[in-house]
């Protein structure tokens, strides 16, 4: 039977299926945060068991951690001790830990890929959305709830139902300025936030071929902004050129034995899916969002719906704009924002900060505008000063913070005040995401620059073109 | 995490006619720094339910006395976003048993399984039914029928099947949950983990 690259990932993992249930999943690597494990570790108290594979699994500290200082204890208590109880539990079961100052820390999206704990062909969980960002490589990656994480914990499998088939074709030559993260924001503005709910989703076509592996990260990490459990793109050369010689990457005949395998990994012809959709490349503009979920999104030189133009409710759309503080009809460029954000696991990665120090580079930081810029992990934060990109934003005004979560989710104290506009590279604009009556403009790093620099939403081409000329 | 049972549920029911409420409004990250499963409830839909000086907001569902119960209604594409069990457990933590909406994110609906909140999907028909019945008289009761798989508005008898899988079902009739499972099958894992390299 022909089968899919999702198809062949999964069949190949499950330990056994249930009767009118769920598959019973064999999850082969398991990243773990201090937000979403806490209650898992004391479930496993509680019934008195361990974790079984400890050299599966891999803990982080991310979610919670100060972006200035970490040399100093956290002040936060309750953030203090969420990054304890991991550091205990991690001690207690012989878990890797990353905590707060160690060389390996970053976000756990970012950090897995750098060290080579995400491969081809594995299944890997973690108690968090954006796992689907490690499906760029070939994975079935999602995030699991905290009851799943205590069952990977105690018996390194999870239950659930094998998802519904999507493959997403993107074809064609991408236009200047337009960025994965454009891409993933275009595909979900057309497919909604719930558009692909109860599939996994595979991304095919040339856009993705000769996408980065960042690139491809990006677009993998915004799945679940399109209620896809997860997404994936098939490994390819690139693939195998990133994971070379990475810590945790097998090596000498075990590399060999692998490559045998993940050369497999890729749908077959003719393989069915249960729904297909294919855009052209050259329909994507440079793109920003003007409501409160990922879906309300747009090109960057258009204007806001009316409300009959979008499929829903008014009552809901009305609201969302309203805590918006926008309006049907109004254009995006030009509106004031007060706060830039780059970083996260969707756009914290070296090439991101090289696309912010492209447009930064000889201009100067709006002074109307306040910019977190916030590596990854360290091992992006060192790359950023090696190639020169600290000297580039320190001269333009802009300060590079620590490895973190940050204001993505704003559980630390990178939290942007109520009524104010944050042009953020991250991956959600709900409603308080960046702190309570925060208002968040999803975008690129370009778009984002293209905002710090001159304090409003701002077309990041116009920049461009004028530093070319 | 044990839970208790759930078999049938007759309740008043509140409504929240909202459309993509995401799990960062069932709890904002803000509130996910506990190391225990306890209190959430006290932060559900914490900034849809409180104003910035802790005040309730008066014209917020929850706040209102006319609805109680221990069915929530909500509208489609109900607990997109993050993963946060954390908004499952604040559901329960507040006094909910039961979610009905015509579309679940797929994170929630599994993680409400995974503690004994019943997530519900009824067609869009069904549930603007439910919205009018509720909008007519607040006290208004609804019947959750596990065993057979049916959501009855009591007052006008109207009802509609729900489909569940007979497994999770099996575990909530029956207060089991996964890892009891997993447990039982261990060696069958670790057989199969012998044959999956790192």
């Amino acid at each position: 039977m022909k089968k899919t690259l999702f198809d062949k990932v999964w069949d190949s993992h499950v330990v056994r299926q249930v009767e009118n249930g769920p598959d019973v999943l064999f999850i082969d690597r398991h990243l773990v945060h201090e937000v979403t494990s806490p209650v898992a570790f004391l479930g496993l108290k509680n019934r008195g068991i361990g974790v079984l594979y400890p050299e599966r699994t891999f803990a982080t500290a991310d979610h919670n951690t100060p972006t200035i200082n970490q040399h100093l204890p956290v002040t936060d208590p309750l953030s203090a001790n969420q990054l304890n109880a991991l550091e205990q539990n991690a001690k207690e079961h012989g878990i890797s830990h990353w905590g707060l100052g160690h060389e390996k820390n970053g976000i756990v999206h970012v950090v897995g890929p750098e060290y080579g704990i995400t491969q081809p062909g594995a299944t890997i969980v973690c108690g968090d959305s954006h796992t689907s960002t490690h499906g760029a490589f070939g994975a079935i990656a999602f995030g699991i709830g905290t009851s799943e994480v205590e069952m990977v914990l105690s018996t390194q499998c999870i239950m659930q139902p094998k998802a519904k088939k999507m493959r997403i074709n993107v074809n064609g030559k991408l236009n200047f300025a337009v960025t994965p993260k454009d891409v993933a924001l275009y595909i979900i503005s057309k497919l909604t936030t719930s558009g692909a709910t109860g599939y996994f989703v595979e991304y095919a076509g040339d856009v993705f071929k000769n996408m980065s592996m960042e690139g491809r990260m990006t677009v993998c990490n915004l799945s679940i902004e399109m209620g896809a459990r997860g997404g994936m793109i098939a490994p390819d050369e690139k693939t195998f050129e990133y994971i070379k010689g990475r810590e945790f990457t097998p090596s000498g005949a075990a590399w060999d034995k692998a490559m045998t395998y993940w050369e497999t990994l890729k749908t077959d012809e003719g393989a069915e899916f249960d729904k297909e959709l294919n855009f052209n490349a050259s329909d994507i503009e440079p793109m920003i969002t003007y409501g409160t979920n990922p879906g309300m999104g747009l090109g960057i030189s258009q204007c806001i719906p009316t409300a009959g133009e979008i499929d829903g409710g008014e009552a809901t759309y009305k609201k969302s704009l309203g805590y918006m503080a926008f309006n049907e009809g109004d254009d995006m460029i030009g509106k004031p924002i007060d706060f830039v954000f780059i970083g996260s696991c969707t756009n914290g990665r070296i090439e991101d900060f090289r696309a912010f120090a492209s447009i930064v580079e000889g201009r100067h930081k709006a002074p109307n505008v306040t910019a977190w810029l916030v590596p990854g992990s360290h091992k992006v934060e060192a790359a950023i000063a090696e190639e020169g990109l600290l000297d580039i934003f320190t001269e333009a005004g802009f300060e590079l913070r620590e490895p973190g979560c940050s204001a993505c989710l704003a559980m630390n104290d990178d939290k942007v005040p109520a009524g104010k506009y944050a042009v953020s590279t991250s991956n959600r604009n709900f409603e308080g995401r960046q702190g309570p009556g925060s208002r968040t403009l999803l975008a690129s790093p370009l778009v984002a620059a293209a905002a710090a620099v001159t304090g409003k939403v701002t077309d990041p081409r116009e920049l461009m073109e004028e530093t070319a000329n | 995490m044990a839970y208790d049972k759930f078999d049938i549920l007759t309740s008043s029911a509140v409504p929240l006619p909202i459309e993509n409420v995401d799990t960062d409004q069932i709890i904002p990250a803000r509130f996910l720094k506990a190391t225990e499963r306890k209190g959430f409830g006290e932060n559900l839909f914490r900034d849809w339910r409180y104003n910035n000086d802790g005040s309730p907001k008066s014209d917020f569902v929850l706040n209102n006395p006319i609805y109680s119960g221990q069915i929530l209604v909500g509208e489609k594409n109900f607990g997109s976003g993050s993963s946060r069990e954390h908004a499952a457990w604040a559901v329960y933590d507040y006094g909910f048993r039961c979610v009905i909406s015509s579309f679940f994110a797929d994170i929630f609906k599994g993680n409400c399984l995974n503690v004994g909140v019943l997530p519900v999907q009824v067609s869009s028909a069904f549930s603007d039914k439910i919205f009018a019945a509720i909008d007519e008289d607040p006290k208004t009761e609804l019947t959750v029928n596990l065993n057979d798989q049916t959501v009855t508005i009591v007052s006008s008898g109207e009802q509609e099947t729900f489909d569940i899988n007979e497994y999770k079902k099996n575990n909530l009739l029956n207060g089991f949950d996964d890892i009891d499972y997993l447990l039982n099958i261990k060696k069958e894992v670790q057989d199969f983990a012998q044959n999956t390299p790192l």
